[in-house]
């Protein structure tokens, strides 16, 4: 699954730049299509935050519009309680080690498979890439037998680690890539210089690695933040659980009101779409476009 | 005296670099030994070993506990393939294939080619419409076990507005899956209309130019122009639908967890709700093995359909 290019590197915020000037007709025939999509994909996300904000009587009667009454309760209860809070720490948590660990490792490997010729590198080098052949559900249970002989059940490394493992092959496809296209003048003038293959690594090639770097640690935050099987196999302490897990068993708690379950969804998800209006350009770029080099 | 120093080194600066790069490969050992490691044991023992022991266990009748020991041969296997549940989960990934490619692609081609024309606030649509793809799978599902709610839900609400009695789609085992596939595009269609977005932008201005100049009109343009050499985009977003398609487990959970009776399994969630649940390790590798096959053969006929192409 290497190499697949399409040529144009994806780039959300540039202006479009195809064909004259549209015609009015065709204008308002392009605003109402694109108005009636955007409605079908706001209106379940506005109708869930608002829902939150309705009592269950009248969430009965009115699912789409504003509420009558604003129940600002049903979102304060949560924010106020510990464990949102917890969930929400669980998942930063596990996302930053998986993060560091993924940038780490897959850019030291990496590094290796781009400058250094060795017995087997390129034999090696596909071997880390069966990883992206595969999701990491395949071998679920087989991994759960294995970190659990590892004593690594229940805790927070016991998610890291997999999602790490399962992360290699992307962080290292794209690593190599890049480090690759950097010019091969500055390290042939680093070892005219003296300098030695750690030293070039950590001086020259980190600090020009900066999109890549965001780029894979975009990827790996996601992945993990969003994950659901690997914790779900792996953790059993609900105070460990991370808030997709957590969103579930809120879910099983709070069955029959479906108002609080509704604020518990919106504070969740809050964060991401914070964090993708303020960060859109690079998230956008750093998902796709990862997707499309792995 | 200092002039015969920078002459000498002016004059060896040609076999400089070759000595000293000899010298320098040979110091490439510690960087491989610190470097290399780390990832190659964490794959090693997380990635490979656990599929080499999924085919392992998948011959062995075993609950996880002590080592497996009652052999079964390919018995699993049988019992996989025998088991309507698991045909299903076939059926429901060959929608999904399905439906990414003869309704997401339409859909995300469509829109790409709005949003990426001269209108104002293209830009703004374009974050809209990425929005759910940036979501967990589990909110998605979630929001819209919410939507499709026959008594607190829109769904409901719009029945209601209607007089019509509360409809429960995920609870009506012919009608689930449909309200699933729903939710799968929603989630997924920004994704592809963002490749579909770089496949225009990558397309030589001049041709459709060309096209213009010899009195093509737009729908030709589009048919007989663009559509041709976005092939590769078309082809790459297949192949994500079927990835997806072939993870798709998430976002079941929350909806109906793969139920009514079984109507609404996946591959995936007929191996957590068969093999995991139950502590069937056997089975349930046995599952992931097939789940394996079906991702390689995919990553290799993939391959191979682009290599002949691109």
């Amino acid at each position: 699954m290497t190499d697949i290019a399409t040529s144009a590197p994806i780039d959300a915020a540039s202006a479009p730049t195809s064909g004259q000037r549209l015609r009015t007709g065709t204008q308002i025939y392009i605003y109402v299509s694109l108005i009636l999509v955007a409605g079908i994909v706001i209106v379940p996300l506005l109708s869930t935050a608002l829902g939150g904000f309705k009592t269950l009587g009248e969430l009965r009667g009115n699912p789409f519009g504003l509420p009558s009454d604003w129940q600002w309760s049903n979102y304060t209860d949560i924010i106020l309680s510990k464990r949102y809070w917890l969930q929400m720490s669980n998942s930063l948590i596990i996302a930053m080690l998986t993060v560091f660990l993924t940038l780490a490792f897959g850019a030291m490997a990496a590094f290796c498979f781009a400058h250094i010729r060795f017995f087997g590198s390129s034999y090696l080098l596909n071997y880390f890439l069966i990883g992206l052949m595969f999701p990491a559900a395949t071998a679920i249970l087989p991994l759960y037998i294995r970190i659990r002989d590892l004593g690594l059940i229940d805790t927070y490394w016991g998610v890291v680690l997999p999602q790490v493992a399962f992360g290699m092959g992307m962080s290292i496809m794209l690593f190599r890539n890049y480090f690759r296209n950097l010019p091969q003048e500055l390290f042939d003038a680093a070892f005219v210089d003296g300098c030695g293959y750690m030293r070039f690594f950590w001086h020259i090639t980190l600090p020009l690695s900066r999109p890549i770097i965001a780029t894979v640690g975009i990827i790996s935050f996601v992945s993990s933040w969003n994950n659901y099987i690997v914790p779900l196999i792996m953790l059993n302490s609900e105070s460990r659980y991370p808030w997709p897990l957590g969103i579930m068993i809120y879910r099983g708690e709070f069955s029959t009101e479906w108002q609080l379950v509704l604020a518990f969804i919106t504070l969740t998800i809050l964060p991401t779409i914070i964090a993708f209006f303020l960060a859109q350009k690079h998230i956008i770029a750093g998902l796709t476009a990862g997707a499309v080099k792995s | 005296m200092l002039m015969s120093v920078n002459g000498a080194a002016s004059g060896g600066a040609q076999a400089l670099p070759r000595r000293r790069k000899r010298s320098l490969s040979h110091s490439k050992w510690p960087v491989l030994i610190l470097f290399l490691p780390p990832a190659l044991l964490l794959f090693t023992v997380l990635v490979i070993l656990p599929m080499g022991e999924a085919g392992w266990y998948s011959f062995y009748n075993w609950n996880g506990y002590g080592t497996p020991t009652q052999w079964i041969g390919l018995k699993n296997y049988q019992l996989i393939f025998r088991n309507g549940a698991f045909t299903q989960a076939l059926i429901n990934n060959g929608l999904i294939v399905l439906v990414s490619v003869l309704v997401q692609i339409p859909l995300a081609l469509w829109l790409a080619s709005m949003v990426a024309s001269r209108i104002k606030g293209a830009l703004f649509f374009r974050l809209i419409f990425f929005l759910p793809y940036v979501l967990a799978d589990v909110a998605a599902g979630m929001i819209w076990r919410f939507v499709y709610d026959g008594d607190f839900g829109l769904v409901g609400g719009i029945a209601h507005f209607f007089g019509a009695d509360p409809p429960f789609w995920l609870a009506d085992r012919n009608v689930a899956m449909y309200a699933i596939l729903g939710v799968v595009v929603w989630k997924y269609f920004g994704f592809h209309m963002m490749l579909f977005i770089a496949g225009l932008q990558a397309i030589d201005k001049s041709v459709l130019e060309a096209a213009d100049i010899d009195g093509a009109t737009g729908f030709q343009k589009f048919r007989l122009v663009t559509l041709p050499l976005l092939g590769s985009t078309v082809r790459l977003s297949v192949f994500f639908g079927v990835v997806g398609s072939l993870q798709l487990f998430d976002m079941i959970m929350p909806l109906t967890g793969g139920g009514p009776s079984n109507s609404t399994q996946t591959m995936v969630t007929f191996l957590y709700n068969f093999g995991v649940t139950r502590m069937q390790i056997g089975f349930g590798s046995a599952v992931g093995v097939v789940l394996f096959v079906f991702c390689v053969t995919l990553a290799f006929s993939y391959k191979r359909v682009f290599m002949r192409h691109d």
